[in-house]
């Protein structure tokens, strides 16, 4: 008797133990110094991988057969504002990329400036956050040749992206550092699976960055700008999401 | 009630070793917190697929419903901060492993304790060992500190293969990772059968969990917790 009632004691007492351990960590998750306790794992996943492995290490590619059937869009399917939709009816021939920011010479690249430089072909496979992952042939020039031509001042520390969609009014924006930056696969994707950008995927350009999860992958990119330090930019934390619900401004874990 | 005038006295044992008393109350609060903050991940996209690739439109080998709010951490969906939770204690959970591992080498606790004997592996012991269970009698009345082999195999299988394979096969699901060391996807067939795989993993522990917890719970559940505190243990008197 006295054993039944000890162990359904303990089972209470377990039960109550698992409820107040998920309000615990909702009461660290939501408390400020914890919080930051918590995301500092960030910095030091980033600082491992950048101190073990290679950085230049280039993401796998694949072989054509090797390909997603099917590539699903995800985020904005459409910025849907006038100006992106003014852009959209005649073909992105007015459309400029903006570099600016911390640059000798500012540039104002179109299309077809953009498609005439060294060009760069890969099938690589995007991670979303959420757990999936596809794989599709994405091409365009690097990034790295666009920053040399603008000539970017030693003062820069990130590129940042600014796009045409918007969530809630707000626009939508990422950042990268100089490492990824200059990466040989972080390319201006004009071209997907050999054809030009479809909408859903953000044309007409949108920053592939191969060592990072999908939502660094910034679509409907139209100006990019060379900074020293990140506040100051949307909330300051770098990216569209990591502004608004803490997501880690390295998605490379 | 007469007490037998000739009863023995009450013998008290050291059970656990520092480490493993350490490792094993760390351990505790990481894996718990790993499998609901993992469980808060999955519900982002509660699909199984395997290969290199797998997305909505792709045959999945499991698709389960969300998991309820009390499993998850936090409560209430928010993968932002259920990925905070996870990444943060996988450094927990993988440095704690690693430094039980080096100092249970050098203690001898994975030599003494839980090097499982040719013996012990025959039919005819298992049996034994298994109808002892049934039986609520966990230690042997001759040597009650050692593992029985259940215990034995259940610990290796958790220290030596579950627990690496979750953290392999978490390090495969970062694309940073990927790029670095390859073989590490390679090992599993692509990013999806590692995402698999650590499901499974972490499925196991779950149920090693849950299997352990009742356990203690039958075998005296204040001298088991008490002996992982404070490395005492005393000798039930019916040798169980």
């Amino acid at each position: 008797m006295s054993l039944i009632l000890t162990r359904r004691r303990l089972l209470t007492g377990l039960a109550v133990g698992a409820g107040g351990l998920v309000a615990g960590c909702d009461a660290i998750g939501n408390n400020g110094t914890a919080r930051d306790t918590l995301f500092r794992g960030e910095d030091v996943h980033r600082a491992l991988q950048r101190a073990l492995t290679d950085r230049a290490a280039l993401a796998r590619e694949f072989r054509p057969e090797q390909m997603s059937p099917y590539f699903r869009t995800n985020g904005s399917r459409d910025p849907g504002t006038v100006d992106y939709a003014a852009y959209v009816s005649n073909g992105f021939a007015d459309w400029r990329l903006q570099v600016d920011g911390l640059v000798a010479h500012p540039l104002s690249l179109s299309l077809s400036q953009l498609k005439a430089m060294p060009q760069r072909a890969q099938i690589t496979r995007h991670d979303c956050v959420e757990g999936w992952s596809a794989i599709g042939k994405w091409q365009g020039p690097r990034l790295a040749t666009v920053l040399d031509a603008a000539g970017l001042s030693s003062r820069a520390r990130y590129i940042v992206f600014h796009c045409a969609d918007r969530s809630g009014g707000v626009p939508y924006y990422e950042s990268i550092d100089l490492i990824d930056a200059f990466h040989p696969q972080t390319i201006l994707a004009w071209a997907m699976n050999d054809a030009p950008l479809q909408l859903g995927h953000g044309a007409p350009v949108r920053l592939r960055v191969e060592r990072q999860l999908g939502y660094k992958h910034a679509k409907y990119v139209m100006r990019i700008e060379a900074v020293a330090s990140l506040a100051g930019i949307g909330q300051g934390k770098g990216g569209f999401w990591e502004d608004r619900a803490a997501y880690d401004w390295y998605a490379g874990i | 009630m007469d007490a037998p005038a000739t009863m023995e006295p009450v013998r008290v044992i050291r059970r656990h070793k520092l480490a493993t008393r350490i490792w094993h109350w760390v351990n505790a609060v990481a894996v718990i917190i790993m499998i609901g903050s993992g469980a808060m991940i999955f519900n982002a996209h509660p699909r199984l697929y395997w290969g290199q690739y797998g997305a909505n439109f792709d045959h999945a080998w499991l698709e389960l419903p969300r998991f309820p709010g009390w499993f998850t951490i936090p409560a209430t969906y928010n993968l932002a901060l259920g990925r905070r939770w996870h990444l943060f204690f996988a450094l927990v959970l993988a440095f704690a492993l690693l430094a039980f591992m080096l100092w249970s080498l050098a203690n001898r606790h994975f030599a003494k304790d839980l090097r499982v004997r040719a013996a012990e592996l025959a039919p005819r012991h298992l049996w034994t060992d298994f109808k002892a269970h049934l039986a609520f009698r966990f230690h042997d009345p001759a040597n009650p500190g050692a593992y029985n082999i259940f215990q034995k195999l259940s610990y290796v299988g958790v220290i030596f293969v579950l627990l690496p394979l979750a953290i392999l096969t978490g390090l495969a699901l970062s694309p940073g990772m990927d790029a670095a060391w390859p073989w590490l996807t390679d090992l599993w067939g692509g990013r999806q059968s590692a995402r698999s795989v650590h499901f499974i993993a972490a499925s196991l522990i779950t149920l090693f969990v849950v299997v352990h917890l009742t356990l203690v719970i039958l075998a005296g559940p204040i001298n088991e917790v008490r002996s992982m505190l404070t490395g005492k243990w005393r000798v039930p008197e019916d040798g169980a």
